[in-house]
């Protein structure tokens, strides 16, 4: 009985039943907005895919390059981004704890490698989109129906179309109506159907671009723990807002990274 | 609790998400041929398996680093309970329709 009283007194107003303040609360519902626009994209990748499962490309045979190594390593530099997120993640999360201890210094340490943690994934993947663009040094055949093909290695009328051999007359045909492409981009892909440039470009983009603006508030919250805003306000709250949305930028990435380079 | 006791349960957290990103990518690596000809409601057994890793790596990202599971019951029903809801409602008719739509060509 008395229990029900204190709980709808809780209600009353003048208090705060969820127990945390105003900021943290509007960033929880808008993250979880977010989550749902970032589910969104990748339903309607799941969608395309399966309409168009013939002429998807395997993520792996795509994303095969690493920075200064020659040869073909599949998964590797998306493993490497996934990790520089992941470390990322922990210097907020030691930012945050230092913050409650009102630990200037340690604040100031932890936030600082963060931002170093975005920034390098934001180059990561500025070199893999870059990578993606440019595409093969062979490029790839476009036929006049929309389908990609590639030469067997080396020969001139023996192709490969959406994982069938075709040769002799029906190779020379398509091969003469075709043209050749290289790269991605909104409208061709070389690596199979355009549609999945299109979402590979806009949902790495729309999540990069989340990374960046995390990466600006957080140089914007670093600059004021430097000047001591925080100390004088006597908490370090903006910090663990802050944080609360870097972490989500990670916990996208781990739902891209599976559904668009592992699944 | 202490401050010892915290920053290292952070950093257990962090080992778990390491762990398991590495099985993933070795997994995705290697492809192992049993997982591929095995299903589970319709999905390879490699892919639920990749599934399954990932809510769990998002269960410990949310709940230990974003801090939820510290927080008061309701605010974790507020936060979670949409989403459970709205994101498996959504998948299950959009896989549906395009499975359909491959059917009909």
């Amino acid at each position: 009985m008395q229990t029900t009283e204190i709980q709808e007194k809780m209600w009353d107003g003048g208090k705060k039943p969820l127990i945390a303040s105003y900021g943290k609360l509007m960033m929880w519902f808008f993250l979880m907005t977010d989550a749902l626009t970032f589910s969104a994209f990748l339903g309607a990748y799941g969608f395309q895919r399966f309409v168009h499962a013939d002429a998807w490309p395997i993520a792996d045979e795509v994303f095969t390059h690493f920075p200064f190594v020659h040869g073909e390593y599949p998964m590797l530099f998306v493993a490497l981004m996934t990790f520089i997120l992941i470390m990322s993640s922990v210097t907020m999360v030691l930012a945050v704890h230092h913050g409650h201890r009102m630990n200037k210094k340690g604040v100031i340490l932890w936030l600082g490698l963060t931002i170093v943690g975005g920034i390098i994934f934001l180059g990561s993947q500025a070199w893999e989109w870059s990578h993606f663009i440019h595409g093969t040094y062979e490029g790839a055949l476009l036929g006049a129906d929309g389908s990609i093909a590639h030469f067997v290695n080396g020969s001139v009328d023996e192709i490969m179309r959406h994982g069938k051999l075709i040769s002799g007359q029906d190779a020379l045909d398509f091969i003469s109506s075709a043209k050749e492409i290289t790269g991605a981009n909104l409208i061709n892909n070389e690596y199979g159907h355009p549609l999945f440039a299109d979402f590979f470009f806009f949902i790495t983009g729309f999540h990069g671009f989340h990374v960046f603006s995390g990466v600006v508030i957080l140089i914007i919250i670093f600059i004021n723990v430097l000047r001591g805003t925080y100390e004088k306000r006597g908490h370090y709250e903006m910090v663990e807002k802050v944080g609360l949305y870097w972490h989500f930028v990670d916990l996208v990435w781990v739902f891209v990274f599976t559904f668009f380079y592992l699944v | 609790m202490s401050e010892n006791n915290s920053t290292r349960q952070i950093w257990i957290v962090f080992w778990i998400l390491l762990v398991l990103t590495a099985i993933e990518v070795l997994l995705g690596i290697f492809k192992p041929e049993f997982m591929l000809s095995n299903y589970i409601i319709g999905v390879t057994l490699l892919n639920m398996t990749f599934i399954v890793l990932t809510i769990i790596k998002a269960y410990y990202i949310v709940g230990a680093f974003m801090h939820l599971s510290h927080e008061v019951r309701l605010l974790k029903l507020f936060i979670v309970a949409p989403m459970c809801v709205l994101i498996p409602y959504l998948l299950f008719i959009l896989l549906t329709e395009a499975s359909f739509h491959g059917a009909i060509g």
